[in-house]
């Protein structure tokens, strides 16, 4: 296939994909922790009318200007949000929806009215929507570095009080930390993400690569420094990849490949991750289960044995289920499998039989007297 | 002949139409808490749009309408599904669903419907410039099949709240005593919600997708700030909302730019006069009496 992109382009693609990965992943990591991943949602769609805004005052498609601008609206509807919250009865949701359906109208609104000035589809504007990694150029990056430089040096300036206050906010304001402040730093660096990611993923779907990295990372850890840096890792992943595949498949909007692998990335987290993880925590109930069973046999036959004063007692498979209520046989052939019994005949005409082993009334006496003490203890 | 299809009636009676059946289910989504549900739906039924299209070729009429709706609800069952996993909270849940089912449905766009008048910017954005093109002839009377459409839509919502107007308030007041009364308030959330997605696939060739959560959530929380009675939030949310389509439209026309876009936008105004008005009671009242409560 021809591939109208030069190496040089693919550079780029991935260079801006990497750090709109990184950059989003880490400050999504506290956003998913602190239960705020749709503010991530609401500044995006409220950068739309930002991006115009830099676009008309500087009347051209510079990165630099239309990011600034983005910021700007981005830290305007975070105030926004604050002030509905803080002084009516609206809720968070509300708030948040409202912020981002206006915003959204104004960049609107505000693009319609570039577009019958001069054509905002000539200026490229139109691909803020939806992001166009293959526009991506060489100096579209210096001001991406620059605001994941800055945002990593943020996090890393304030790690101490922004760790307590996402895991703690009632003890972080007890402690007497600046917890207002704090969350103004904290929304104005998710800005910082948003806009960064403006270029390639786009207004509508940025939202999904702040959630997405730190709902992965979350999975798979425990510390919140892991948890970041796997989150950054994530994200880069996905720009990169998203990046690529819709670099070399012409006509795919960047935004929508990124986001799906993103996505992706956190389902797949969601069912392996080994602690957290539905899959790995399915087979352990299984597995516990069927070990406790099969050790509740083990402590039936070794009571029928004690009761008979006799360790090397047969006590029919038939009995076994019977006092079970269900077909023991899978749970005696594996307490056969690990030595603790045998099977054994005992007459012609009867059906199979079990005995302990050495090894089982060693296994089943140890378990006893453990759970002799216990109930020692506990009276 | 009468007809209404005349450029302005049919903009105006369908951006009115949009707005009052936005407004109205709205209401009860704001009540609940559940705003952001309007964004998960408005954004995921791109993808069913998308579905529907590639399956009948259309995009409009009864069965595309129902088909896209369903994936309103489907992003609804997702989201409530990653959340019952007790693995992510249930923003980071809705975070995830809607933005994976809105890049499907862009990318099926991409691939396949390259050069259909089907374009995600038209979905996303809305083209209510254009609705008088495609009309229907209904007894008499010609009338855009976008605002006929609307219109059985928002009698099917209006059908709804009337008939299960107790359970419904009860549902998003109380949801434990309604169970307690065994009313479902789960089953009324969903059909709530699938009609939400039907009205907001009706109203995509009007205001686009992503506008039409304007007028579901702001109308809603302004009438939220002026008044405490269901019955009349209601009532003033519908009022602000078909308010809001010819000021917009004035505005739309005045700076030549899109219609749907300014129609959302000028219910921005309302919110922000309600939400002065409040503050300048609150303020007024802490100076002259401290006793009085502010947000009496």
């Amino acid at each position: 296939m021809f591939n109208p992109f030069t190496d040089y382009t693919l550079q780029n693609v991935m260079i801006g994909a990497a750090l709109i990965g990184v950059i989003s992943g880490v400050l999504g990591a506290f956003a998913v922790l602190r239960r705020e991943s749709l503010l991530g949602d609401t500044l995006s769609h409220a950068a739309l009318p930002g991006v115009c805004i830099g676009f008309m005052i500087a009347g051209a498609r510079a990165m630099t200007p239309i990011m600034a601008g983005a910021l700007a609206t981005g830290i305007v509807a975070a105030l926004m949000v604050v002030g509905l919250t803080r002084h009516t009865r609206l809720k968070m949701d509300a708030a948040l929806a409202t912020t981002l359906s206006l915003g959204f109208a104004l960049g609107v609104v505000l693009l319609t009215w570039i577009q019958r000035q001069g054509g905002a589809a000539q200026a490229g504007l139109d691909s803020f929507l939806f992001g166009q990694a293959a526009a991506t150029t060489r100096a579209d990056l210096y001001p991406m570095m620059g605001l994941t430089g800055l945002a990593i040096a943020g996090v890393a300036l304030l790690w101490k009080p922004l760790k307590l206050m996402s895991f703690d906010p009632e003890f972080a304001a007890v402690a007497g930390l600046p917890v207002h402040w704090l969350n103004r730093v904290l929304t104005a660096m998710i800005a910082l993400a948003v806009v960064t990611g403006l270029q390639m993923v786009g207004v509508v779907l940025m939202t999904a690569m702040v959630v997405a990295p730190g709902a992965a990372a979350r999975q798979w850890c425990g510390s919140l420094l892991g948890m970041v840096v796997m989150a950054a890792a994530f994200g880069a992943t996905a720009g990169i990849s998203g990046g690529l595949i819709s670099a070399l498949a012409p006509g795919l909007s960047t935004g929508p490949v990124v986001v799906l692998v993103a996505v992706s990335i956190a389902l797949v987290s969601l069912l392996v991750a080994p602690r957290r993880g539905l899959i790995p925590q399915w087979w352990r109930t299984r597995h516990r289960r069927s070990h406790t069973s099969t050790d509740r046999i083990l402590q039936t036959l070794y009571e029928l044995a004690r009761e008979h004063g006799d360790w090397r007692y047969r006590i029919e498979e038939g009995a076994v289920d019977a006092y079970y209520g269900m077909i023991t046989e899978p749970q005696l052939t594996a307490l056969a499998d690990r030595g603790l019994v045998v099977s054994a005949r005992h007459m012609p005409d009867e059906g199979r039989h079990w005995q302990l082993t050495d090894a089982g009334v060693a296994y089943a006496g140890e378990r006893h007297s453990r759970r002799d003490r216990r109930a020692a203890a506990s009276r | 002949m009468m007809s209404l299809a005349q450029p302005t009636v049919a903009i105006l009676l369908t951006g009115v139409l949009v707005g009052v059946s936005a407004a109205l289910l709205g209401s009860f989504l704001v009540l609940r808490g559940n705003s952001m549900l309007a964004d998960a739906i408005s954004h995921s039924i791109l993808f069913g749009i998308a579905a529907a299209w590639l399956v009948s070729g259309q995009t409009s009429g009864p069965i595309q309408i129902v088909g896209a709706a369903l994936s309103g609800v489907l992003a609804v069952y997702l989201i409530e599904t990653l959340a019952r996993t007790r693995r992510l909270r249930d923003d980071a849940a809705i975070g995830l669903v809607f933005p994976a089912l809105f890049s499907i449905g862009v990318l099926l766009i991409n691939v396949f419907a390259r050069d259909v008048h089907l374009d995600e910017h038209t979905v996303l954005l809305g083209e209510i410039g254009f609705v008088w093109l495609d009309t229907v002839t209904l007894g008499g009377v010609e009338i855009p099949r976008a605002t006929l459409a609307l219109l059985v839509v928002l009698a099917l919502d209006a059908l709804f709240v009337l008939a299960f107007y107790k359970s419904l308030k009860l549902a998003t007041f109380d949801p434990g005593l309604a169970r307690a009364l065994g009313l479902a308030p789960g089953l009324i959330f969903y059909v709530h919600l699938a009609l939400l997605s039907g009205t907001a696939v009706a109203a995509f060739d009007a205001v686009g997708v992503v506008l039409f959560i304007t007028f579901v959530v702001v109308p809603p929380s302004t009438a939220y700030l002026l008044t405490r009675r269901l019955s009349s939030l209601i009532g003033l949310a519908m009022l602000i909302a078909a308010a809001s389509a010819p000021l917009g439209y004035a505005l739309a026309v005045w700076l030549d730019v899109s219609i749907g876009g300014s129609m959302a936008l000028a219910t921005g105004p309302f919110l922000a006069a309600a939400y002065a008005g409040r503050r300048w009671r609150a303020w007024r009242g802490s100076g002259r009496a401290q006793s009085e409560s502010p947000s009496a």
